[in-house]
């Protein structure tokens, strides 16, 4: 075990604006989290609450934002560095959209290592395939040839063949089947686990969240309202209302299962 | 022996798990193509696109008779006359050999503004949707300005500046025909832009170069393509009225909007001067809409696959 | 208690080029003044279900079933003007995401007037009165401030209410519920659950609820079918649904990532392919005791 935690990322005082004017809205008010090296931390809430607005400012994405944002010790600008891009990767919410629907599997991940000039790149693709459970037979297929689950695959493998330490998870399972749902959690936290990576999962769903986190933050309307861990969650011992009132929506009509 | 090829090779076309990139895109296009061949109408108008090709390329092979040829003596004769299948003209040369030839010279014509027209506008209505800003609006009234211009006037000008002949008449034609094109890449630049798969290359340091050339371009393509088989009628046409006009093809080159022109006279008693190359032209704009529009079926990427 | 609805033996295939696509194969069931939910994953064919009923499958899909039977009369045999009249005013549906299914040029009250004044003669006063009246009924606060709304103004909440409000003005017996919560936020979705609730209670109508949320149906509805590549794979009452014996559903069930019962690694579902091939269950209840 590690003697001293070192932090992955750090939000401090983060404020994220959207338009100009009049229309300017000001999506996240004043967060601050911090996230330690191989730990797996949830942004929880609902339409609107923000969540997804602190993924795009910690991607570069958002053009307007105050606060610090600090990533394995160096603090982030406006603009993102190569650096930056090799640390820090991103899994998308619709497996529909996150990959060209004109590049092959094979061209998705080689790019990323052509841009860099790497070397080996046929056996690192056929690894990478392998690592997320694709057989390599996939390669040189297209986005329309694979299904929901296979897309969200090589949208990790992408991430991993990058050798990114810290991934952002964008509701990552929210548009695939309750089957195929359980293979994809899974499966983050296996390689989780093997390669010592950092997670920010973002997510409207209570039980994935309690599932794959150990500590979270419920957001409403841009800040944060609470920050619990896995256990708190479990047992619902919240400080704040609207922390209640999330966990009990979650069980809403589903009282009766147990 | 050459059927088990044959067979192979579709198997190998047909397959579910491709070896090798040049299997994946091979079996794409062989998907494409199974595709537009069950849309009758769409293979008519290949057919009549193939037909074109053909003509050109081995017009010395196919004409009767030299398209310069003249003989007096048969000026005028109808169709079905010994020798002459579709008649001849006024002075004497046989119809059938200029619209062969002719062929090659609206093909010349299409292919240069093919190569000219939706690249230029591709090239400027991607820069304009992905940069934005300034650069977006300077282009856009750039194009604004050329879309302003029309065709024939425009020819002219340049006829009066550089000289009739078909590399100014398709130079004013492509000039022209570009600005929609700009407006089309920019409309599906725009768009494409804000996906998460443009968010994901943007997430490994890709140069907008990049972003452009290898993830926009490729989308942009099939609109493209499908509206320049739409347009290539309006082309032809547009080429034709300018040879009707002496501005583009000059005699004695056998083009068949300036046949249509030197048949006017005659267009009452011998109208098959005229109407001949007015036919070609015809059945060849139809030919390319019907084409375009089952390309149009095929390039959609909405559509759904069953 | 007799069924309203009677679905025997429906089959609905699409024919393309060159493959056939078998979206339902051959499923019964019945619904009475009850709530049945039709839980699946995609693919399994419960959307197109509740399309065939009411014959909205799109070209090149084709319906075919021994008999669709609703209070008496075959809707297989009926024409599509005959048809068109059953829609509506008898048969109901709402979708999922209202963004889609309003009209977003007309404003919301004027549609749901008008799914009114369609099955209904009446004044375009009389019409606007029940829109109020209805839109009271799906507990909006301010009925004559989102009578003049147009839908790209109201939240995902609001808009499912408003798709409520006009499925049910014409006071339809049976209503069918394409995962109509699935877009909404979790304390939205509680909300909107709340007022079908009430309304399809206080008016005695048949519910077809249809969803992938097994967990959510098993605590809305009466009776659960489980569809799997186009066949009915089980079907069992709501309450005994923890009970069931099928290892397709007992594997849907164990997957969920539960907050209560945490678990080290979730369940993976081992599909085995003799499920596509067992024989569809007949879910038709003669009796229906509610």
């Amino acid at each position: 075990m590690q003697l001293e935690k070192i932090q992955m990322f750090e939000a401090n005082n983060l404020n994220v604006w959207f338009g100009a004017g009049a229309d300017r809205f000001h999506a996240v008010k004043k967060a601050s989290f911090s996230i330690s090296q191989g730990e797996s931390f949830g942004l929880v809430g609902e339409s609107g609450s923000g969540k997804s607005t602190i993924l795009k400012a910690i991607t570069g994405l958002a053009e307007n934002w105050t606060g610090r944002l600090t990533v394995d010790g160096e603090d982030l600008g406006q603009k993102r560095d190569r650096d930056f891009y090799s640390k820090v990767q991103m899994v998308f919410q619709d497996p529909y959209a996150s990959l060209h629907p004109r590049h092959t599997v094979d061209r998705c991940l080689s790019e990323p290592l052509r841009m860099r000039n790497a070397s080996n790149i046929d056996a690192r693709i056929n690894q990478s395939l392998l690592e997320v459970g694709l057989d390599p037979t996939y390669r040189f297929r297209y986005p329309h040839q694979l299904s929901g689950g296979q897309r969200q695959r090589v949208a990790i493998a992408r991430t991993l063949i990058q050798d990114a330490k810290f991934l952002l998870l964008d509701e990552p399972t929210s548009a695939l089947d309750v089957s195929v749902q359980a293979e994809i959690l899974n499966l983050l936290n296996d390689i989780k686990k093997q390669k010592g990576l950092t997670y920010l999962l973002v997510s409207h769903d209570l039980a994935v969240v309690s599932h794959m986190c150990d500590r979270i933050a419920i957001m409403q309307s841009g800040k944060i309202v609470e920050t619990i861990d896995k256990k708190m969650l479990q047992t619902a011992t919240t400080k704040t209302d609207y922390a209640a009132a999330l966990i009990s929506a979650s069980y809403g009509f589903k009282r009766e299962i147990v | 022996m050459a059927e088990t090829n044959v067979k192979n090779l579709r198997k190998w076309l047909e397959t579910d798990t491709p070896q090798s990139r040049t299997q994946a895109k091979l079996s794409q296009l062989f998907t494409s193509w199974l595709d537009l061949k069950s849309n009758k109408l769409a293979m008519i108008g290949f057919s009549v696109i193939f037909a074109l090709i053909v003509t050109a390329l081995f017009a010395p092979i196919l004409a009767p008779h030299d398209p310069y040829a003249q003989d007096l003596a048969k000026r005028l004769q109808p169709p079905l006359t010994e020798g002459y299948f579709l008649g001849s003209d006024e002075l004497g040369r046989d119809i059938l050999s200029r619209l062969i030839y002719g062929a090659s010279t609206t093909l010349y014509i299409v292919f240069l503004v093919t190569i000219s027209a939706p690249i230029m506008g591709l090239l400027v209505g991607t820069a304009a949707g992905y940069i934005g800003g300034w650069t977006d609006a300077i282009l856009m009234r750039l194009t604004d300005i050329f879309l302003a211009f029309p065709k024939l006037i425009l020819a002219l000008a340049f006829v009066a500046a550089l000289g009739a002949g078909i590399e100014n008449a398709v130079l004013a034609i492509a000039l022209t025909a570009w600005p929609p094109y700009a407006r089309l890449a920019r409309a599906e630049t725009i768009t494409i832009r804000n996906s998460d798969f443009i968010a994901a290359i943007k997430l490994q340091g890709a140069s907008p170069l990049r972003i452009i050339t290898g993830h926009i371009w490729p989308l942009c393509i099939s609109s493209l393509i499908v509206r320049v088989t739409l347009d290539m009628a309006g082309i032809i046409l547009t080429a034709a009225g300018l040879g009707f006009l002496g501005l583009g093809a000059q005699p004695p080159l056998a083009e068949w909007g300036a046949m249509i022109s030197s048949g006017r006279k005659f267009i009452l008693d011998y109208w098959w001067v005229s109407t001949m190359p007015g036919l070609a032209i015809f059945i060849v704009s139809l030919g390319f809409n019907l084409l375009g529009d089952g390309l149009r079926d095929v390039l959609d990427p909405r559509r759904q696959k069953l | 208690m007799t069924a309203l609805l009677t679905v025997e033996d429906l089959w609905v295939r699409f024919q393309t080029r060159n493959r056939l696509v078998e979206a339902v194969r051959g499923i019964s069931f019945s619904v009475g003044r009850e709530r049945i939910g039709i839980v699946g994953e995609s693919g399994s064919g419960k959307s197109m279900t509740g399309r065939a009923i009411l014959g909205l499958v799109q070209q090149p899909g084709i319906i075919q079933a021994k008999r669709i039977d609703f209070k008496g009369r075959d809707l297989t045999a009926l024409s599509n003007r005959e048809l068109r009249a059953i829609r509506g005013q008898h048969i109901s549906m709402i979708m999922q995401d209202p963004k889609y299914s309003l009209n977003p040029v007309i404003k919301v009250g004027d549609q749901i007037a008008e799914s009114f004044r369609l099955h209904h003669r009446s004044s375009r006063t009389d019409a606007k009165a029940k829109t109020l009246e209805m839109l009271k009924e799906v507990q909006i606060a301010d009925p004559e401030r989102v009578f003049n709304t147009y839908p790209h103004e109201l939240s995902g909440g609001m808009g499912q209410r408003v798709m409520i409000a006009m499925m049910l003005i014409p006071d339809p017996e049976i209503l069918i519920a394409d995962e109509p919560t699935s877009a909404l936020d979790v304390t939205v979705q509680k909300r909107v659950l709340e007022i079908m609730d009430k309304l399809v209670t206080d008016r005695g109508m048949g519910l077809i609820f249809i969803s992938h949320d097994l967990n959510l149906v098993s605590s809305f509805c009466d009776r659960i079918l489980i569809m799997y590549g186009g066949r009915i794979i089980e079907t069992c009452l709501a309450k005994d649904l923890h009970k069931t014996t099928h290892p397709y559903t007992r594997g849907l069930l164990n997957s969920l990532p539960s907050l209560q019962n945490p678990t080290e690694k979730l369940h993976i579902l081992n599909r085995d392919p003799r499920w596509k091939e067992e024989p569809s269950v007949n879910a038709i209840r003669e009796d229906t005791n509610v």
